[in-house]
C-alpha cells in the first residue's frame, strides 16, 4: 500500500513539469552560483582597493607608496587608470580620494600630509609626535574589514620597505638618550645605513619585488593542513548545505500534498479505501524521503562532474549522510502539512522557518564564523546536524562509524516529527 | 439461514455541535436495490453517505454492510463511494487514476488491469484513457470519478449526487451507466435534490429532512400516501397579494406566494376553483392540472420546495 501511494506522488511529479523542474533543476543551479562564487575564495584573497594621495612627495612618503603599491593585499591607485589613448590623469587629491570613497570607488584612501617625510615614525612617547602630521585614512563603515587590512598593511610596509628610515629613526633616538654617540660610530652607522639603502635601491628595482611583499620580519610558512589535498574543499560545504535547504523546500511541497487532496476530497475517498492514516502518512513520508534523497545524488553528481568534488572516495558517508538527512527533511514535511490548515498557511509558516533553520544552521553561512551563540542555536535544526555530518565526511575524511552522532540526532529528528505529525494527522480521521 | 442485506442503518444519529445533522435515521437496503435519498441541500444526506462509508464517526446508532461494522475491512470490499466532489488525481490520466485507487482497494496484477479496463469502457472513456484529469471535461470527470468509486467492483454503492455540475447530455450518460449497474444487480444508495433523477432511477425513496426520514416507499407509494388518488391544480394569481393567500387557505390550498396548489379528487373540481376565484375578485393568468409527484409530496410534507 505504500508503494502504491510512492507510485502514485513520483507519478504526480512527472506530470507535474513546474514542480519537477523546481525539485532538481533549481537547487543544481542555486549551488553553482553558490560554488562558483565561493567555491574559489580559497585560492584568491580579495584586495582592498585603495586611493593613496601622496601630498609630501619626500622621499620617505614615495617610498612608502612604492611600498603599499607592491602590497598583495591591497590594489592601490596614485592616480585614475588612463583610458587607450587619452593622457595620463592628474594624481589624486585629499578631496578626489574622499569622493572616490564616498562614491564606492574604493574602499580606503590614505592620505600622507605634507610634513610626513621629516618624521615618518616615531618611537617615542605620544607626546613627541601629537603635533607632528600623521597619515589619515578615509574609509567606508559600511566595509569595516578594509580599513583594518589597510592599517596593518600600513604598518607591515613600514617595516619591510623603509627599514633604512626606521633604523636612522632609532639611532636618532638612541643618540639622544643614551648619552651621545662617538663621531666613529656615526660614522659606521651612516656608512650601515648606505650599505642597506643600496640594498633596499637593488632589491625594489628587480622584477621580484612584487614576491617579497609577502615577506615578513618573522619568516612564517602557512600551510592547510586539511584543504591542501582537497580538489575544491568549498564545494562541499555549499552542496550539503545549499542541498538541505532546497530539501527542506521539496519536502514542504511535497508534504503539503496531503492538504490539496484534502481540500479535493480525494484524501477521503482514499482514508474510506484499505489505506489507514498511518499507512498514507507513511507512504508520503517515503516519497518525500526518496524524493530529497533523489535530490541529494542529482546535486552531488553535478558537483562532482562540473566543480571536481571528491565524490566517489566518499561515498559510503554521502550515502549514509544523505539517507538521513532525506528522512529528517521529509518528516519535517509531514508535521508541517500536519499542523497546516491550508496550503496558504502551510506556504508561510514552512518559508519562515525553512529560511531561520538554513541562516541559523549554517545553510547560507558556514557556521564556524558565527558567533557561539548562533553556533549553539545551529543545533537546533536540521540543516546544522546535516551539515555537520557532510563536513565530517568530505572535508575531515571520517570514516562512517564517526557518523553516529549526526545519524542518531537525524534519525531522532524525523522519527519524532513522524509521531507527532501522526498525532495531528487525526483531524483527518473520520469526524 | 437469514442473508444480511447489503445496508442497514439503525437510529443513525451524527451532531456537530448544537446541529444535529442526522437524527436518528433507520433505513435498509435490499438486495439488487436502487435507494434514493431525497431531500433540500443540507438536509443530511451527504451526512448520512459518509456516516456509511466511515468518514463521520456516528454519535449513536449502528451501520452495517451485510451485516458488518461499516469501517471493518469486509465492509470496505463490499462498499463503493463516489463522493459529491471531484476526489481524482488531476495531473494524473484517468488510466493512473484508476490504477492508484485500485491498489488503495487492495487490487493488483491481472485483476487490477481487468478492472481498469472494465472501468474505462463503462464510463466510455476509452479514448481518453491516457489524457490527464485537468484536461477532461467536467462530465468526463464526473464519469472518471464514479468508475474509481467502483474500480473494486463494490457489491453496494453509494452515489452521493453524482450529477451536480454537469450538463443534460452528460446527465443522460450517467443515467445509462447507473441503469447498466443495476442491470447487474448492484445495490445502489443514490442521494439527489432532483425529484426527476429519484423517480427515474429508484426502487424506493426515502425523503430526508433536517435529518430525518420523513417518508420511505416507492414513488407511487409515497404519493398515494400523500394524495390518495388526488390529483394537483395549480393556479398562477394576477397580483398576488394577502387576499389572494386568504382565499387559497379558505379553500384548503397552499400558496407560496406565487402560485396556489389544491389538491382535487376530479378534474371538474376546477370549473368551481375558477369561479370562486372570479367571485373573490381575484384573477386567474394560468390553471395547470397534473399528477402529484415526489416534489409535491415534499411540498405537501414540508410546506417547502425541493430546491429551497
Amino acid at each position: 500500500m505504500i508503494f502504491a501511494i510512492v507510485r502514485t506522488s513520483f507519478r504526480a511529479l512527472r506530470r507535474d513539469r513546474g514542480a519537477f523542474i523546481l525539485s532538481f533543476v533549481l537547487p543544481v543551479a542555486f549551488f553553482s552560483i553558490f560554488a562558483v562564487i565561493f567555491g574559489q575564495t580559497h585560492d584568491t584573497t580579495p584586495r582592498v582597493s585603495v586611493a593613496v594621495v601622496d601630498e609630501d612627495q619626500s622621499i620617505a612618503s614615495q617610498r612608502l607608496v612604492a611600498g603599499l603599491e607592491r602590497e598583495a593585499a591591497l590594489n592601490a591607485f596614485t592616480a585614475p587608470k588612463a583610458k587607450a589613448g587619452q593622457p595620463q590623469q592628474p594624481n589624486y587629491t585629499a578631496q578626489s580620494a574622499e569622493a572616490g570613497v564616498k562614491a564606492g570607488d574604493f574602499s580606503a584612501a590614505l592620505i600622507i600630509p605634507k610634513g610626513y617625510g621629516a618624521h615618518p615614525m616615531s618611537f617615542g612617547p605620544q607626546s613627541d609626535t601629537a603635533n607632528q602630521p600623521q597619515i589619515e585614512i578615509l574609509h567606508d563603515s559600511s566595509d569595516p574589514i578594509a580599513a583594518q587590512v589597510l592599517a596593518g598593511m600600513l604598518q607591515k610596509t613600514v617595516m619591510l620597505s623603509m627599514g633604512d628610515v626606521m633604523a636612522d629613526q632609532g639611532m636618532q633616538y638612541f643618540d639622544q638618550f643614551s648619552g651621545g654617540l662617538t663621531a666613529e660610530q656615526k660614522k659606521n652607522i651612516d656608512a650601515g645605513l648606505a650599505q642597506y639603502r643600496a640594498y633596499l635601491a637593488k632589491r625594489d628595482q628587480t622584477p621580484s619585488a612584487t614576491n617579497n611583499a609577502n615577506a615578513s620580519l618573522v619568516p612564517v610558512t602557512i600551510r592547510d593542513v586539511v584543504g591542501e589535498n582537497k580538489k575544491n574543499p568549498m564545494v562541499s560545504f555549499y552542496a550539503a548545505g545549499i542541498g538541505v535547504m532546497f530539501l527542506l523546500f521539496t519536502a514542504s511541497g511535497a508534504g503539503g500534498s496531503i492538504l490539496d487532496e484534502s481540500d479535493s476530497g480525494a484524501l477521503d475517498r482514499v482514508l474510506s479505501s484499505h489505506v489507514s492514516m498511518t499507512t498514507l502518512l507513511a507512504g508520503k513520508m517515503t516519497y518525500c524521503t526518496l524524493l530529497a534523497f533523489a535530490q541529494l545524488c542529482v546535486m552531488f553528481l553535478w558537483g562532482w562532474a562540473v566543480f571536481h568534488l571528491d565524490l566517489w572516495p566518499h561515498l559510503g558517508g554521502f550515502l549514509v549522510m544523505g539517507i538521513c538527512t532525506a528522512f529528517a527533511v521529509a518528516n519535517f514535511g509531514m508535521i508541517l502539512a500536519a499542523v497546516s490548515k491550508t496550503r496558504a498557511q502551510q506556504g508561510a509558516i514552512g518559508t519562515l522557518l525553512i529560511l531561520s533553520m538554513s541562516a541559523i544552521g549554517g545553510s547560507m553561512f558556514p557556521r564556524p564564523f558565527m558567533p557561539e551563540s548562533i553556533r549553539k542555536a545551529g543545533l537546533f535544526t536540521i540543516n546544522g546536524w546535516a551539515i555537520d555530518g557532510f563536513t565530517k565526511v568530505f572535508w575531515y575524511d571520517e570514516p562512517i562509524a564517526h557518523l553516529w552522532q549526526q545519524v542518531s540526532v537525524l534519525l531522532a529528528i524525523g522519527i519524532v516529527l513522524f509521531f507527532v505529525a501522526r498525532r495531528f494527522a487525526k483531524r483527518w480521521e473520520s469526524v | 439461514m437469514t442473508t444480511a442485506p447489503p445496508l442497514h442503518i439503525d437510529s443513525l444519529v451524527k451532531r456537530f455541535g448544537s446541529l444535529t445533522a442526522v437524527d436518528g435515521v433507520s433505513l435498509e437496503v435490499q438486495d439488487r436495490e436502487c435507494l434514493g435519498l431525497l431531500g433540500p441541500n443540507g438536509a443530511g444526506k451527504s451526512t448520512t453517505i459518509r456516516s456509511i462509508v466511515g468518514r463521520v464517526q456516528p454519535d449513536s446508532g449502528t451501520v452495517r454492510i451485510f451485516g458488518h461494522p461499516a469501517e471493518s475491512p469486509e465492509a470496505r470490499d463490499a462498499i463503493g463511494w463516489v463522493p459529491q466532489e471531484i476526489a481524482l488525481y488531476p495531473l494524473l490520466s484517468c488510466r493512473e487514476n484508476l490504477d492508484s485507487f485500485g491498489r488503495y482497494q487492495g487490487l493488483s496484477g491481472k485483476h487490477l488491469t481487468q478492472a481498469i479496463d472494465w472501468c474505462i469502457q463503462w464510463a466510455t472513456l476509452a479514448d481518453k484513457a491516457n489524457e490527464p484529469v485537468k484536461q477532461l471535461s467536467g462530465g468526463m470527470k464526473r464519469r472518471l470519478n464514479m468508475a474509481c468509486g467502483l474500480i473494486h467492483r463494490p457489491r453496494i454503492v453509494l452515489m452521493d449526487e453524482p450529477t451536480v455540475g454537469v450538463d443534460p447530455q452528460s446527465r443522460n450518460n450517467i443515467f445509462e451507466m447507473i441503469e447498466a449497474l443495476r442491470a447487474e444487480g448492484m445495490s445502489i444508495i443514490y442521494t439527489t435534490h432532483y425529484m426527476e433523477e429519484a423517480e427515474r432511477l429508484c426502487d424506493r425513496i426515502a425523503i430526508i429532512d433536517h435529518g430525518k426520514v420523513i417518508a420511505l416507499g416507492t414513488r407511487d407509494d409515497l404519493v398515494r400516501q400523500s394524495f390518495g388518488g388526488r390529483s394537483d391544480v395549480v393556479m398562477r394569481i394576477q397580483d398576488p397579494d394577502q387576499k389572494a393567500a386568504a382565499w387559497t387557505e379558505s379553500r384548503k390550498g397552499t400558496y407560496d406566494g406565487q402560485v396556489a396548489h389544491f389538491s382535487i379528487d376530479q378534474p371538474t373540481e376546477i370549473a368551481a376553483l375558477l369561479d370562486a376565484a372570479t367571485h373573490n375578485g381575484l384573477e386567474v393568468i394560468d390553471v395547470v392540472l397534473r399528477r402529484p409527484n415526489l416534489e409535491s409530496v415534499f411540498l405537501q410534507l414540508t410546506g417547502r420546495d425541493l430546491r429551497e
